[in-house]
């Protein structure tokens, strides 16, 4: 049922991005584009790692997009009041799939799941990382050691294989994936910056519809092929945000100004 | 009461076990302190599970770098030979293996070296794991850095964990403020004893049948 819904789906999205059939070309305008089709009940994978490398512009789209009853996938669940933090006190997300959801300012997720408003499934992060890594990679489920005898996979199929105990974990897959990513070109190939990157190359490959923030989208041919970290073949959608704060044309100066520069979005 | 050795001394401790050129995952918290002991003239590869070999010291403040942080979500540096990679393969190289030596902090650990490090289980409690039952099952050894009593006094080395398990069987060895511990094929063994603590004594403050090994 999944694959047929997202494959129809994708179809149009596909035909509304070919301008000239031949030339690829996935760069939308802005981020209203970039979140365009994004349904009530969806999955939606959220990159970032705590604040380094989550999409913001890309969460604040969606917010401003309206799809409800949402499944969100992403480390944490929120840090202060913006961001998924928002989009979780609009009362936009169903359930929240996530490692690590308690954080110092995780006060809006923590209130919504002690008043039972949101459902939470703790996944450990490696485990996590690897259910996203899986759905990408064609993986029906896989046996881990990880949450072995304990609550975390009470209930779950478990085999000893070579003396070891595993437990059976599951592929983890999205109609969307929204990840922030250093620079992009029209094809979709990415790179990524620092420990920004945790699970951007992973969530690209494990959503049906793959969309990438990123700070400067370049011509074609200048990503170097062996450096490129995401293959364009991942992503279906790139948009240009404005430089982060501590950058300055690619090059870290500090935070000690915002950002006057960069593109609309 | 007996008496013990301070949080920074065990640190030291725990830093002198970690042989040069071995990669080493220090969890959060007190265990992260291992870090400003290990020999500046050594080769010892940090690794940090959101995606990082080869992590340094906290950056200078107009140095910090919002993409560059530990496990901790703390601003950290990266030094000559560092690399970066995804989650999968972050934790790949934990459960596959690959690190010598992850040091993490516990609530309790039982006698055949089951860890409980996440969850009190308080009810109310919002939970959240992250990377812990990943790091216990992982590495090669797993030391527990930890006070070895709670602040209510009791014994976190314990027969039987009643806190959530975090691992079953993953602990190599504890070290404590009072003692070291290996995790034995019948119990905790005694690897070095701290200031004036005894076997006795540490049979009494935990309650346990211990054994003192070679250490």
């Amino acid at each position: 049922m999944f694959a047929i819904r997202t494959k129809v789906r994708l179809a149009n999205i596909l035909t509304m991005r070919l301008g000239g059939l031949g030339m690829i070309s996935k760069v939308v305008p802005a981020v209203a584009d970039a979140v365009a089709g994004v349904a009530d009940g969806d999955t939606i994978l959220v990159g970032g790692f705590g604040r380094a490398g989550q999409p913001v512009e890309l969460i604040d789209a969606l917010l401003a997009q309206g799809a409800r009853d949402l499944t969100i996938v992403s480390n944490n669940a929120g840090n202060g009041d913006v961001g998924l933090a928002a989009l979780l006190a609009e009362g936009r997300v169903r359930k929240m799939v996530c490692s690590f959801p308690r954080q110092a300012d995780s006060h809006v997720f923590d209130a919504l799941y002690r008043a039972g408003k949101v459902e939470l499934e703790l996944v450990p992060q490696g485990n996590l990382a690897e259910r996203i890594r899986a759905a990408g990679a064609g993986i029906g489920a896989f046996f881990t050691p990880t949450g072995v005898g304990t609550v975390l996979a009470e209930g779950k199929e478990t085999r000893s294989i070579d003396g070891r105990d595993y437990v059976l974990e599951y592929p983890i897959r999205a109609q969307f994936a929204l990840i922030s990513a250093f620079k992009g070109d029209r094809w979709g190939n990415l790179v990524y910056r620092k420990t920004a990157r945790n699970f951007g190359p992973i969530m690209a490959t494990a959503a049906a519809i793959t969309v990438a923030q990123v700070d400067e989208i370049v011509e074609l041919g200048v990503l170097d092929p062996e450096t490129v970290v995401t293959p364009g073949i991942f992503v279906n959608r790139v948009v240009q945000v404005p430089e982060r704060d501590w950058l300055r044309g690619g090059r870290f100066v500090g935070q000690q100004e915002s950002a006057a520069t960069g593109a609309t979005a | 009461m007996t008496s013990r050795i301070s949080r920074d001394e065990l640190a030291a401790r725990i830093a002198r076990d970690i042989p040069e050129g071995s990669y080493v995952n220090l969890g959060i918290g007190a265990p992260t302190l291992v870090s400003n002991f290990l020999p500046r003239d050594q080769e010892i590869i940090l690794h940090t599970e959101n995606g990082m070999l080869g992590m340094g010291e906290e950056p200078a403040p107009d140095q910090v770098d919002p993409d560059l942080i530990n496990a901790g979500k703390l601003p950290v540096t990266e030094l000559p030979g560092a690399s970066y990679f995804h989650h999968a393969d972050s934790f790949g190289m934990m459960r596959g293996g690959h690190v010598d030596v992850c040091v993490l902090g516990a609530f309790q650990v039982s006698e055949r070296g089951d860890l409980a490090n996440w969850s009190t289980g308080a009810p109310g409690s919002v939970p959240a794991v992250g990377g812990a039952m990943d790091l216990a099952v992982g590495a090669k050894q797993v030391f527990v850095m930890t006070d070895l009593l709670g602040k209510d006094g009791t014994s976190k080395l314990v027969a039987a964990c009643s806190y959530p398990l975090t691992g079953v069987r993953c602990v190599t060895r504890v070290y404590t403020d009072h003692a070291v511990f290996d995790v034995g094929e019948s119990g905790f063994v005694i690897r070095e004893l701290f200031a004036d603590n005894t076997r006795e004594s540490l049979q009494a403050l935990t309650g346990l049948s211990l054994t003192e090994g070679a250490s």
